[in-house]
């Protein structure tokens, strides 16, 4: 393990590689491609939020003389009646295509139904009006509670709920059950000196990119078609569309445009497949763009939940019982982050007996996508407020309860494994020892601290590094880049090879250039592509050697990779990687280097969080007056870079718990579908978000990488939380902590 | 978008003569900050946009012996830098400044909030707590209409198709005079305001000898509430008297309902803001 | 009917024709090839298409192009000097101020306009004259550093 071993490259703070073009405005996102011929598509959306479409007549708007194709639901092979009859269907495909474009019925308002392209976008604009659509409207299920209700409007009538003893043969809204259990918690909570136990709900919030979903498509009857879009993953994007479509792997090129931000919400499709569709239909380059409004109602949310913990401990604060019931919101179709919020809930705690239930409910509105650790800020939020309740009950320091009953390495998990090292501890300590802890509140202001916890993945990254005659070289990888992780591939290349940093250019190519690559998501960029990139260094330095040794007349073991030169152990020749690779030629032939890779061992990471606010109690606003951030990284590559995560979660976080949420009318529309009502927080809003980086090294990787992009918008919800309720004293259950609810709070306790 | 017709004249007398000459449906436009977004919104675009931003008067203001005549179409960039017109008219200036973003603040005016009528709008309240009068221009001649009866409902006002608004006048306060605008929103810039207040006041050794109080977003329109300006008219503004006013200002405020608040939540906001704006005028207006 | 515009854009004369209803930020974008001005939200609400018209920041989204008429336009494309970048987006790098980059060119059109205006800003005068420029990624805090640096260093004559 390389721990102790001082770093050239890694560790510094470099300028990243793709920097000049994004501060130049050259760099390209996903509106940013015109193509000859290019035509546009626009959709037609529901007005309902519920309701069978009972008639669909395109013919008025195919015979617009500027529209030039139109797509359907029945225009995807692979899930119309067609392969239904053949029983080809697949249903997580077929909700797939159903929400791309809606199938007999519609399941929220904004939901897609036909799409058109037209020669501009104003003559698409038009004839979308000429479309004549009838519905039959049903009631709109938009919570939890009206979806569980017995006399709620089914959304799907082959609902049946999974994962219950018994299968019901009544349809329903709630698509699956799951339980975790360890220990008994019965016997548990027997033994608790104090109990707490409350409900929670959280809102519905989008991830708030700035870059609307957009898409450049030809379709080539000829060879290969592409796609141009912003995503976080392109080679799942190939995946989705050649299913939907019928299409091979090879006949269908996906370039990963660069992406105005995605936290979760672009790893799945949207415009992509209908685009191929149009294209396909009119024989020329289709380009969609949404607008914001129609990011806000037709693209993934995340789940609003609501959900009761129950947490029970002794009196010195051993906790010895931990009990979850955890609804979530999948909206349209099934799907909700239940799981991983089932299964993150109480894992930052070494408790025997814990019992987590999880219900994924389907509800009106639009469906659901990933969203930053998607499922663990909902649950964790619930449980880490009542772990504050009860530090306070029981006269603990949070942060202290939190140290006393911390999850380590040997920790029996929930969900399965046993924790190998962690960094939990170190945070909680070094959250004690920070600079804002040991900062006295002022008069009116509140505290709350909070953990986190976010597994991470590793998965498959594929990399090919080409070196060039004069010993630069170029980094082919297949993994966009959301937030500077090219940075980081160029460092752990340059550190690996040996050679400075400029020698080596990071490029995110298509997905025709390296093979497969899973999402960018999951945390897994800097560790497992990073692993892939570590590993095509070591198939280059292999083959470097090699090359020396035959041109010293030695063997490879008796040549050493030494600060980027061949060493020749059995004698005092040395040649740098320059000068190895401007003989290649005579050696062999041209040195590419491969590391295509299922990574494991992917390390999670634990955070910290405190926040301090002051709540003016004459109209409940809610300031946040500062704030840190503490999360274990393994090691950072670059630590710019892991600061801007940390920050970015908080940031959002801190939206999530103060001002973000849908609000819809009585009809199921969202009534705040843009920046100017859908309240994200701005430069104004947020004090500077201090940062501390942990490293608690993940011995699966070679320079000790966890993970860190997500784990860090879980903390905020409660650390935000828990401080509105220290700063008013009373408790706060229902996010967001926006002003009318804390004013109201306020007033109904002076009654 | 249906087809849209663009004119820019360069005088006053141009605007008036085209105005009059459009038939169907005309827009003024100023800073576009409204009318922009809305013509995106509308299939029935506007047929002819008269933009009014080359006439010098339009853009301009001056300060006289007898107030401020300010064109309705200067920026509020340009309006909120005037030190001079910042020094009578604090609160008038903190409302305009409250206007969107920076970016809003260069081409948005005061003129087009007042025009654009909406029931939220930062300026108006501060406009009536100033006494202005709006003088309108059309093709039969020029009238004046006090600020309070400009605005006559939601997105509606008492201009007729062919007039438009060509300056709004501000009377110079009384000496030891100042005003003060408040408005409460859920962050820290950008929002909509869920409630507003204006107060302008006037202090003779240390009592309020007359005051004016407007507040906003918490009615069809803003409103002139004469009521909470006598709760402060010879006292001192202490803590009765400012509880009185904030409760004649909730007692006046008729909101709705929706994304941006409750009724209760802005009935109550609207007496904290008087409080606090009446308060701050009162420093203000001791301090010159 | 298409109105034929002449204006000048990061210096350069630049002629274009559009419809009236048609905004800058269509124009730059689809006609004139400046893509490097982003659309976020089209309502005003985000910064992303921030530029200067007549050396006054604005949302492009919210300007008719016929209004560049005989106006001076400065883009994104305009801050850098060629390949020599301006101390603010040298800053922006520096500070890793920046993730998926959508709202940099916004920001630095910004950046440089509050700057101009205000050479010496405090910290909360920063974070205000750029509350209309949303980022989601980075919370803010390193593009007030790279500000709050790049002031100091055009302050020092950089």
């Amino acid at each position: 393990m390389s721990e102790a071993k001082q770093f050239k490259y890694i560790g510094q703070r470099t300028i990243r590689p793709d920097g000049f073009d994004k501060v130049t405005g050259r760099a390209n996102y996903g509106a940013d491609l015109a193509l000859p011929g290019m035509i546009w598509g626009k959709i037609l959306r529901s007005p309902h939020a519920h309701a069978v479409i009972t008639k669909l007549d395109t013919s008025k708007a195919e015979a617009h003389p500027d529209v030039l194709a139109i797509a359907r639901f029945e225009d995807f092979p692979t899930v119309n009646a067609a392969a239904f009859a053949e029983g080809r269907q697949d249903s997580g495909l077929v909700d797939l295509a159903s929400n791309i474009l809606a199938n007999k019925k519609v399941l929220y308002h904004g939901h897609a139904l036909v799409a058109l392209a037209a020669r501009t976008e104003a003559a698409a604009a038009q004839a979308l009006q000429l479309i004549d659509v009838e519905y039959e409207v049903l009631p709109p299920v938009m919570s939890i509670d009206a979806a569980i209700s017995d006399d709620a409007a089914v959304l799907h009538e082959d609902m049946f709920t999974q994962g219950l003893a018994e299968t019901p043969s009544i349809a329903s809204n709630i698509a699956s059950r799951m339980e975790l259990k360890k220990g008994d918690v019965d016997a548990g909570f027997a033994q608790a000196d104090v109990i707490v136990e409350r409900e929670f709900s959280t809102p519905t919030v989008h991830q708030g990119y700035i870059e609307p979903h957009a898409t450049t498509v030809r379709f080539d009857e000829n060879g290969t078609s592409t796609i141009w879009c912003p995503t976080q993953g392109h080679f799942d994007v190939r995946a989705s569309t050649a299913r939907l479509l019928g299409m091979e792997l090879g006949q269908l090129k996906v370039t990963a445009s660069e992406i105005g931000g995605g936290f979760g919400g672009k790893t799945t499709v949207y415009l992509e497949p209908v685009a191929m569709i149009l294209s396909r239909k009119a024989g020329r380059p289709v380009k969609m763009v949404m607008t914001r409004e129609e990011v806000f109602r037709a693209s993934g949310p995340a789940s609003a939940s609501q959900s009761r913990i129950k947490i029970g401990a002794k009196n010195d604060g051993t906790l010895v019982a931990m009990q979850a019931s955890l609804y979530y919101e999948a909206g349209a179709f099934k799907g909700s982050p239940m799981g991983p919020g089932c299964m993150t809930v109480f894992t930052p705690y070494d408790v025997e007996n814990m019992w987590v239930e999880g219900f994924d409910v389907v509800v009106n509105k639009a469906k659901v996508a990933a969203y930053r650790a998607p499922g663990a800020p909902q649950a964790e939020f619930a449980a880490e407020m009542v772990m504050n309740e009860l530090a306070e009950q029981l006269a603990i320091d949070p942060i202290d309860f939190r140290l006393q009953n911390a999850a380590k390495e040997g920790t029996q998990t929930l969900y399965g494994p046993k924790l190998k090292a962690v960094g939990l501890v170190e945070c909680l300590q070094a959250a004690k020892t920070s600079q804002q802890y040991q900062t006295a509140l002022a008069e009116g202001e509140g505290r709350g601290v909070a953990a986190g916890f976010w597994f991470n993945i590793g998965g498959q990254s594929s990399v090919i590094i080409n070196m060039n005659p004069d010993g630069t070289g170029t980094i082919l990888e297949g993994s966009p880049d959301i937030g500077g992780s090219r940075a980081s591939m160029q460092m752990m290349a340059a550190e690996e090879l040996g050679i400075p940093l400029d020698r080596l250019s990071p490029i995110v190519t298509d997905t025709e250039h390296v093979a497969y690559n899973q999402t960018t998501g999951g945390s897994r960029t800097t560790f497992a592509t990073g692993m892939a990139v570590v590993e095509a260094c070591q198939d280059i330095v292999a083959q470097l050697k090699a090359r020396a040794a035959a041109m010293w007349n030695v063997t490879s073991e008796q040549v050493e990779w030494q600060e980027g030169s061949a060493i020749n152990l059995a004698g005092e020749d040395k040649m740098t990687l320059a000068e190895v690779c401007a003989v290649a030629e005579k050696t062999g032939g041209q040195i590419s280097g491969r590391g295509n890779i299922n990574a494991r061992g992917a390390g999670p990471s634990f955070a910290v969080h405190l926040c301090d606010v002051q709540v003016d109690r004459d109209t409940g606003k809610t300031d946040v007056v500062r704030y840190t951030a503490i999360q274990d990284a393994g090691k950072a590559i670059h630590p710019g870079y892991v600061e801007g995560q940390y920050q970015g979660g908080a940031a959002q976080g801190i939206g999530w718990a103060l001002n973000e949420e849908y609000v819809y009318d009585e009809n199921g529309v969202m009534e705040n579908a843009g920046f100017l009502d859908y309240r994200i927080p701005l430069a104004s809003d947020l004090p500077s978000i201090d940062t501390i980086i942990v490293e608690v090294p993940n011995s699966f990787h070679p320079y000790g990488v966890r993970g860190v992009g997500e784990t860090g918008i879980v903390p905020p919800l409660a650390a935000v939380g828990s401080a509105v309720s220290n700063a008013i004293g009373l408790p706060i259950t229902d996010l967001p902590c926006s002003p009318p609810r804390v004013l109201k709070l306020l007033q109904e306790a002076d009654q | 978008m249906a087809e849209m017709i663009y004119q820019s004249p360069k005088s006053i007398e141009e605007a008036v003569n085209l105005l009059a000459a459009s038939s169907g449906s005309v827009n003024i436009l100023a800073g576009g900050t409204d009318l922009i977004i809305q013509m995106q919104a509308s299939i029935d675009a506007p047929r002819v946009i008269i933009d009014v931003k080359k006439i010098a008067e339009m853009t301009q203001a001056e300060l006289t012996d007898d107030g401020l005549l300010l064109g309705p179409s200067m920026c509020c960039a340009e309006l909120t830098a005037r030190e001079d017109i910042k020094a009578l008219f604090p609160g008038l200036v903190e409302s305009a400044y409250l206007i969107g973003s920076s970016q809003v603040q260069g081409r948005a005016s005061v003129g087009g909030n007042l025009c654009n009528s909406s029931p939220a709008a930062d300026t108006v309240p501060a406009l009536i707590a100033l006494n202005a009068s709006c003088q309108i221009l059309g093709p039969a001649g020029e009238r004046t209409v006090k600020a309070e009866d400009f605005v006559t409902g939601v997105g509606s006002n008492c201009l007729a198709e062919d007039e438009f608004l060509r300056c709004i006048e501000i009377p110079r306060p009384a000496p030891n005079s100042a005003d003060a605008y408040l408005r409460f929103i859920p962050r820290t810039e950008m929002d909509i305001a869920v409630a507003g207040a204006a107060v302008s006041l006037t202090v003779k050794e240390g009592i309020c000898s007359s005051a004016r109080v407007a507040i906003g977003a918490v009615a069809p329109t803003a409103l002139l509430v004469p009521e909470a300006a006598a709760c402060l008219v010879g006292t001192d503004l202490g803590t009765a008297d400012l509880n009185a006013a904030a409760a004649a200002a909730t007692a006046a405020a008729t909101p709705i309902t929706d994304r941006r608040g409750t009724v209760e939540f802005r009935k109550h906001i609207v007496g904290v803001l008087t409080k606090r704006a009446a308060s701050i005028a009162f420093q203000r207006a001791k301090g010159n | 009917m298409k109105t034929h515009v002449t204006t000048s854009i990061n210096d350069e004369t630049v002629e274009f024709l559009c419809e009236p209803q048609q905004t800058l930020l269509h124009v730059l974008r689809n006609e004139l090839g400046l893509t490097g001005t982003k659309e976020g939200c089209g309502s005003g609400d985000c910064g992303a298409c921030s530029v200067t018209v007549n050396d006054r920041l604005v949302c492009s989204c919210l300007v008719l192009a016929v209004e560049a008429d005989g106006a001076k336009i400065g883009t994104i494309e305009g801050v850098a000097n060629s390949d020599k970048l301006h101390v603010i987006q040298e800053k922006y790098l520096e500070h890793a101020a920046l993730q998926c980059g959508i709202c940099t060119p916004g920001l630095i059109v910004s950046t440089k306009a509050l700057l101009e205006e205000n050479p010496n800003p405090t910290e909360a005068e920063a974070r205000y004259f750029l509350a209309g420029n949303l980022c989601r990624c980075t919370g803010y805090d390193k593009i007030i550093k790279a500000v709050m640096d790049s002031a100091e260093s055009l302050r020092q004559g950089a």
